[in-house]
């Protein structure tokens, strides 16, 4: 008779583990790129007409102004297990699942786009507002304003700001696996957690420490390039 | 030439009342002038600056450039329109992450010129502001003088007739004031610029302006050539712009004298002297160049040799000679030679 160690303890040997952790780690990653996708554009178009309809910006609104952050605020007050649940038939109705990869990229959207949105508001808001002022004394359009001027100048905070929402979609990505969305998220779920195989709890932590350590350490870089080369409001 | 009329501008204040922060300003700055606009904080100076590089609308009155009202446009005429005033701001506001030379193209691109043309034109404008060869440059590279330049080349890339430069000397030191100021009246000279210049630096309006509009409270107090102003007795902007200590009371007659306007007869304290008899003993003086002529402010002591002198001969007397002078303090002698 086995030692009840060994019937419970079914572990993957550690020569096995890149055959699960490879293909899930390429999902992990492919499900937050689909999603950056997606956060980048919308929440991007989001933060530039929240800060636009500021008394700060372009087109000062107000009304648009308060509506559109109650939106963005009610699109954060939610956890992202809750929200992710909550929008399940909105999630079936786009996608025709609940399950897999695809139901896992509409919540991470809609969970990681007002994040965004508030995050590059927050990197305009941060532009001396002779910015603006510039750009409409120049003749700008307010096309022109908002790529040349605005954003182009808040281009190192921007990149901080899709570091750190990169970094929240990869943690999204994980409790996503929850629902089987796939990815390392799922791998921990069901076989550390589910199975109790503390080889692939012990890899996933490590898989993620490393891949967060990773993505924080090549954005750092990239923003203090963008603020060396050219000069930055810190400086 | 600009034309400010009756400008007002309100703003609808928290408790729903309305303040009024500009009560009908009107001005008017010629081609190829500089007028300083002074005034203490919260007199509405940097409202009419937003007024005047069209960045707020005002709530009545005009801006005419050139004899078209600018204060009405809006949407893409504005656009269009607003090249005719360039804007020089208090912090240069260059874009940080633009070479000097990008951000003075910057609105040649945005208006569509060919980029044969943008080279060209950027060139000259950056050799006009001696900054040819910190073309390459980012704006954290260049120093708060240097900044400034290339603000001010910016400013004239889409050849404006009048130029705003709202606070664009503070924070600089004097090195750099002097040659922003220089390159100021140069341009003024060069190209023809009706310039206002936007400052609450006295110093600054005694170096460059050639006329000076006083605000406070919103309203203009006084405006006028600075020699006008600098020789009008009891001018609070000759007292601003050339203050003197006040002193002890010296000689038979305390004399305030302005001189600016006319004419000066350099020799005028020995021809006083010898005309009249009398000792002129200089208390304190504030003189100094401007434009082509001495202007400036002084406080002299005279003493009766013999006899007292007719107060109204000798302020006649000095008049023909250039000078202003109004009676601060007299003895009992002169009281009754009067």
């Amino acid at each position: 008779m086995k030692p009840l160690a060994d019937v419970i303890s079914q572990d993957t040997p550690w020569s096995q583990i890149h055959t699960l952790m490879l293909p899930a780690y390429l999902e992990t990653w492919l499900m937050v790129g689909i999603v950056m996708l997606f956060v980048v554009t919308l929440g991007g178009l989001l933060g530039v007409v929240l800060f636009n309809t500021s008394r700060h910006g372009l087109f000062p609104r107000p009304a648009v102004n308060r509506t559109l952050s109650w939106i963005v605020n009610m699109g954060r007050s939610l956890p992202f297990l809750v929200l992710m649940a909550a929008i399940i038939p909105f999630t079936f109705w786009l996608t025709g699942t609940t399950i897999g990869i695809p139901a896992a990229v509409i919540p991470m959207v809609v969970a990681g786009t007002p994040f965004f949105a508030r995050l590059l508001e927050n990197a305009l808001r941060e532009l001396p507002s002779e910015v603006t002022a510039v750009g409409l004394v120049s003749g700008g359009s307010t096309w022109q304003i908002i790529v040349h001027a605005q954003l182009s100048e808040a281009l190192p905070a921007i990149v901080a700001a899709i570091v750190l929402n990169v970094i929240s979609m990869i943690e999204y990505s994980a409790i996503a696996g929850t629902i089987g969305a796939g990815g390392i998220g799922y791998l921990a779920v069901v076989y550390g957690y589910q199975r109790f195989d503390n080889h692939i709890m012990v890899a996933t932590i490590v898989v993620l420490i490393a891949t967060i350590q990773l993505v924080q350490f090549i954005g750092d870089r990239l923003v203090a390039a963008l603020q060396h080369a050219k000069g930055s409001y810190s400086s | 030439m600009i034309e400010i009329d009756a400008l007002r501008k309100q703003y609808p204040a928290p408790d729903g009342k309305v303040v009024e922060v500009l009560k009908g300003i009107s001005l008017t700055v010629p081609d190829a002038s500089i007028t300083a606009v002074v005034g203490p904080s919260g007199a509405g100076k940097s409202t009419l600056a937003k007024c005047i590089s069209l960045l707020e609308k005002p709530t009545s009155g005009s801006i005419r450039v050139n004899g078209e009202d600018l204060s009405r446009l809006s949407g893409e005429t504005l656009r269009r329109e607003r090249r005719a005033i360039g804007t020089v701001f208090q912090s240069s506001a260059l874009l940080q992450r633009k070479t000097a030379w990008e951000n003075v193209a910057l609105p040649l691109e945005w208006l569509g010129v060919v980029p044969g043309e943008i080279t060209r034109h950027v060139g000259q404008l950056l050799d006009s502001v001696g900054l040819s060869d910190k073309a390459q440059y980012y704006p954290s590279q260049l120093s708060g003088g240097q900044r400034q330049r290339v603000g001010i080349a910016r400013a004239l890339a889409l050849k404006p007739s009048v130029l705003l430069a709202d606070e664009a000397t503070s924070g600089l030191d004097p090195d750099a004031t002097t040659s922003i100021l220089n390159l100021l009246k140069q341009l003024r000279d060069q190209f023809g610029l009706s310039i206002i210049l936007i400052t609450h630096e006295m110093d600054v309006v005694r170096r460059a302006a050639d006329a000076v509009a006083e605000i406070r409270d919103g309203q203009l107090l006084q405006q006028g050539s600075l020699r006008e102003l600098l020789a009008t007795p009891g001018s609070r902007i000759g007292q601003q712009l050339f203050p003197l200590q006040p002193l002890e009371l010296s000689g038979d007659l305390q004399l305030q004298l302005t001189y600016g306007d006319r004419a000066l007869a350099t020799d005028w304290i020995s021809q006083v002297s010898q005309q009249h008899q009398v000792q002129v003993d200089l208390l304190a003086a504030h003189v100094e160049q401007v434009g082509e002529r001495l202007a400036g402010r002084l406080r002299i002591g005279v003493r009766f040799n013999h006899r007292p002198v007719g107060l109204q001969v000798l302020i006649q007397h000095l008049y023909q000679l250039g000078i202003n002078a109004e009676v601060l303090e007299s003895q009992t002698a002169l009281q009754e030679a009067v």
